[in-house]
């Protein structure tokens, strides 16, 4: 599976770069998040990949380097029972990302979950609000220098 | 439920909703139409859901679900405790089959370590994997049916599910949140005696179910309310993100432990039940034939359990043997250092999914080599699930909502984290 | 409160029936289930053929908050939550009790993270709580049995909101 993806992507985007890295018997690939949209069209609409089931969309916050988030996505193609895991770096100071969510449309809510809880916005989102934490919440709490207790004064209680 | 105004829903919901249809303006919809809050504190929204209907009489025009009521930080927790510590909270996740989170969790930890738990426990993880199944999807029929009006089957499933509970006690020493499964093997070993039990539960399980169904299966309005509601193409339902039995109702034959299998579940036979109609009679019946299935497994995995030990020997990833403890130096220097800095994976990521009652649940975890994880990530099917109900219930009544919801059954604890 | 507001003088009569009031209040305890998470779960066990909470005359557990009078929270409040379940409390006529059901509820249980309200003693005023996590449904049982103690020694005098004569709403925000 891995020469057959390799192939595809070198075929198609002959001028990036991509990362292959294999562990625990599961593929990720890495690249540019300028190419996200074109490149998850292609794993998608092509009939011998066949990669229709969005699973999730996460990011990770790495704190101390330039690139400081990763967005994370797993997709899975059932007919080869295969699952594949895409990575773009994001960086802090331009933290937006094209969203994918017009391609699979279980793309929308893990996407609003990552602008709630780490800050990315995704362009082209057809409603991009908080998921868990209220509107007027103003941090974003997975962000490593948020505390673990919360920030007093940040939510609001009810009066005995 | 309550009428609300446009001062009272939050001005980015109000806009979700009526981005249905963009040609209608603020002022003409809530004219003609009415914004419904069916709140987070309602009998039939299955936890704590907040669904927002937009109405034209009876009828939904939009909807938005609000979540959140539930979020527990999970994930923010999980990056400050220990890969051990946080067993108990993954029983909390879908809290109604607590040992099927326990064994989800154990093969994602156990993956990014690098070891494997011998035999013994991975069929007894896989016994209870099927029970908590059996107990989740108890609970399911009988909630569906309570929603929609037939109570008696409510009761009778959960009589059902107390034996179970009965069991879960005698194995994992508590009846609900068990907290079982520990890195490289199950805390415990399970006797003979108990194995016997479950074989006799077994048996007369099978006549139990079929009065249930009796009860339901030709019962006219059980059928009229759910026949018809809530129909999810295939397409749509694979788009959207639906794993589980909500999945199999809409003729995917997509089951995890079929395709990726994992534990011992290559060496069962047992078949995944499919229906086509993809509407929630489909989405019931599929529950109910997993029931037998799932007690065709039990069957199985009692006959096959080899003898041995139940936890792996390997004293820097795994907690050292009790007795082995007291006696000898370097299991008590190993099982202090577990304790209290935890087991240390090498730095990688993994991503690890289940088949869960309710769907697939992942876990991804994010290693640097230290004693707590860098960053974990629940992928939780309620979450996933509950996506698809701004399309499925488009057109439909208020009292269809009732019953989508209730067929597609969500669990708020996973959903919120 | 009914009956009693006409017969707050301390006769004879007057006391046998408020003795008598409180007796059958104290046997027909309708609790609000306000089932958040886990604990729920329990609470649903409790009303099951096993454990049978009926017999105690709480097997009509409403969903509305207007006929209840013993409010059950089962479930990790949270912040966001938590404004719903004060709605809900207020809601509910005199006399009210709540039970805390769990150590989320009592405590903040194991959750000690940004969005968990630690204790709800913070925004309602608790009358029993029940350890476990979540508490067995014999656990629950025996908090209703301390509640049903309780009720049964509550006088016409332990709720001077009582009005004499006409009607006075207690509180300004209602709503539905």
């Amino acid at each position: 599976m891995k020469e057959v993806l390799e192939e595809k992507l070198k075929k198609e985007f002959s001028e990036s770069s991509f990362e292959f890295t294999e562990q625990f018997g599961e593929l990720t690939i890495k690249f540019d998040k300028s190419l996200i949209v074109p490149v998850c069209k292609l794993l998608k609409q092509d009939e011998a990949l066949a990669f229709i089931l969005c699973e999730d969309i996460t990011a990770v916050d790495w704190a101390t380097r330039t690139n400081r988030f990763t967005v994370v996505y797993h997709i899975f193609s059932m007919k080869h029972s295969f699952r594949l895991c895409l990575k773009a770096d994001v960086d802090n100071a331009d933290n937006k990302i094209d969203s994918v969510s017009f391609i699979w449309k279980a793309a929308n809510w893990p996407e609003r979950e990552v602008f709630d809880m780490y800050g990315i916005s995704f362009n082209n989102h057809p409603d991009l609000r908080r998921m868990y934490m209220p509107e007027d919440f103003e941090h974003h709490p997975l962000r490593k220098e948020f505390p673990l207790m919360g920030i007093p004064g940040s939510v609001s209680l009810p009066k005995k | 439920m309550q009428k609300l105004t446009k001062d009272d829903v939050h001005p980015k919901i109000v806009q979700a909703l009526l981005g249905a249809d963009s040609h209608i303006t603020l002022e003409d919809a809530l004219e003609n139409e009415m914004i419904l809050n069916m709140g987070p504190q309602h009998p039939a929204t299955h936890g704590v859901l907040r669904l927002l209907l937009r109405l034209d009489g009876e009828t939904v025009i939009a909807c938005v679900p609000e979540l959140g009521y539930l979020h527990r930080g999970y994930e923010k927790m999980a990056e400050n405790m220990s890969y051990m510590e946080f067993i108990p909270h993954t029983d909390r996740l879908d809290y109604i089959s607590p040992p099927a989170n326990n064994v989800a969790y154990a093969l994602a930890v156990e993956k990014l370590a690098g070891i494997t738990a011998p035999p013994r426990a991975q069929y007894i993880r896989m016994l209870l994997a099927e029970l908590a199944r059996m107990c989740s999807h108890l609970v399911s029929i009988g909630a569906l049916a309570m929603d929609v009006g037939a109570l008696t089957v409510f009761l009778w499933g959960l009589r059902e599910r107390e034996k179970i509970l009965d069991f879960f006690d005698v194995i994992c020493g508590a009846r609900f949140t068990t907290s079982y499964t520990r890195i490289g093997g199950v805390a415990s070993d399970v006797t003979s005696g108990t194995l016997k039990k479950i074989i006799e539960f077994l048996d007369q399980f099978e006549e139990k179910l079929d009065e249930m169904e009796r009860l339901l299966n030709g019962n006219r309005i059980f059928i009229e309310r759910l026949e018809g509601v809530g129909i999810i193409s295939k397409d749509d339902a694979i788009d959207l993100g639906f794993t589980g039995p909500n999945l199999r109702g809409s003729g995917v034959e997509f089951d995890l432990r079929r395709a990726t299998p994992y534990l011992f579940y290559n060496e069962m036979d047992f078949t995944i039940p499919v229906y086509t109609e993809g509407d929630s009679l489909a989405r019931y019946f599929v529950r109910a034939d997993e029931l037998r299935e799932s007690s065709k497994i039990i069957r199985q995995v009692i006959d096959k359990m080899p003898n041995g030990e139940v936890m792996l020997n390997s004293p820097k990833k795994v907690l050292p043997r009790k007795t082995e403890i007291y006696t000898k130096m370097e299991e008590l220097i190993h099982d202090f250092m577990i304790v209290n800095f935890g087991i240390n994976p090498p730095a990688g990521e993994v991503y690890s999914a289940v088949e869960n009652p309710k769907g697939e649940l992942g876990f991804y975890i994010v290693s640097k080599g230290e004693g707590h994880p860098w960053k974990m990530k629940i992928r939780s099917p309620s979450f996933a699930n509950l996506q698809a109900v701004p399309h499925l219930v488009k057109g439909y009544m208020i009292s269809d909502v009732v019953a989508i919801v209730g067929s597609i059954d969500p669990i708020m604890g996973e959903a919120d984290k | 409160m009914g009956l009693e507001s006409k017969l707050v003088n301390d006769g004879f009569i007057t006391t046998t029936v408020d003795a008598l009031a409180a007796w059958a209040r104290e046997n027909s305890v309708w609790p609000m289930p306000m089932g958040i998470s886990c604990c729920a779960i329990e609470m649903m066990a409790s009303g099951d053929p096993k454990y049978d909470i009926s017999r105690f005359g709480s097997e009509v557990m409403r969903f509305t908050p207007r006929q209840c009078d013993l409010m059950i929270v089962a479930g990790t409040v949270t912040y966001k939550m938590a404004h719903v379940v004060k709605k809900i409390y207020d809601q509910m006529p005199e006399p009210k009790w709540v039970i805390a059901m769990g150590a989320c509820t009592s405590s903040g249980g194991m959750y000690r993270s940004y969005n968990v309200v630690q204790g709800i003693d913070q925004f309602l005023p608790v009358d029993v709580y029940a350890a476990g996590c979540p508490p067995r449904p014999e656990n629950l049982l025996n908090a209703l049995m301390q509640i049903q103690s309780k009720v049964g020694k509550s006088r016409v005098k332990d709720f001077p909101d009582a009005p004499e004569l006409g009607f006075e709403p207690k509180q300004t925000e209602v709503s539905l």
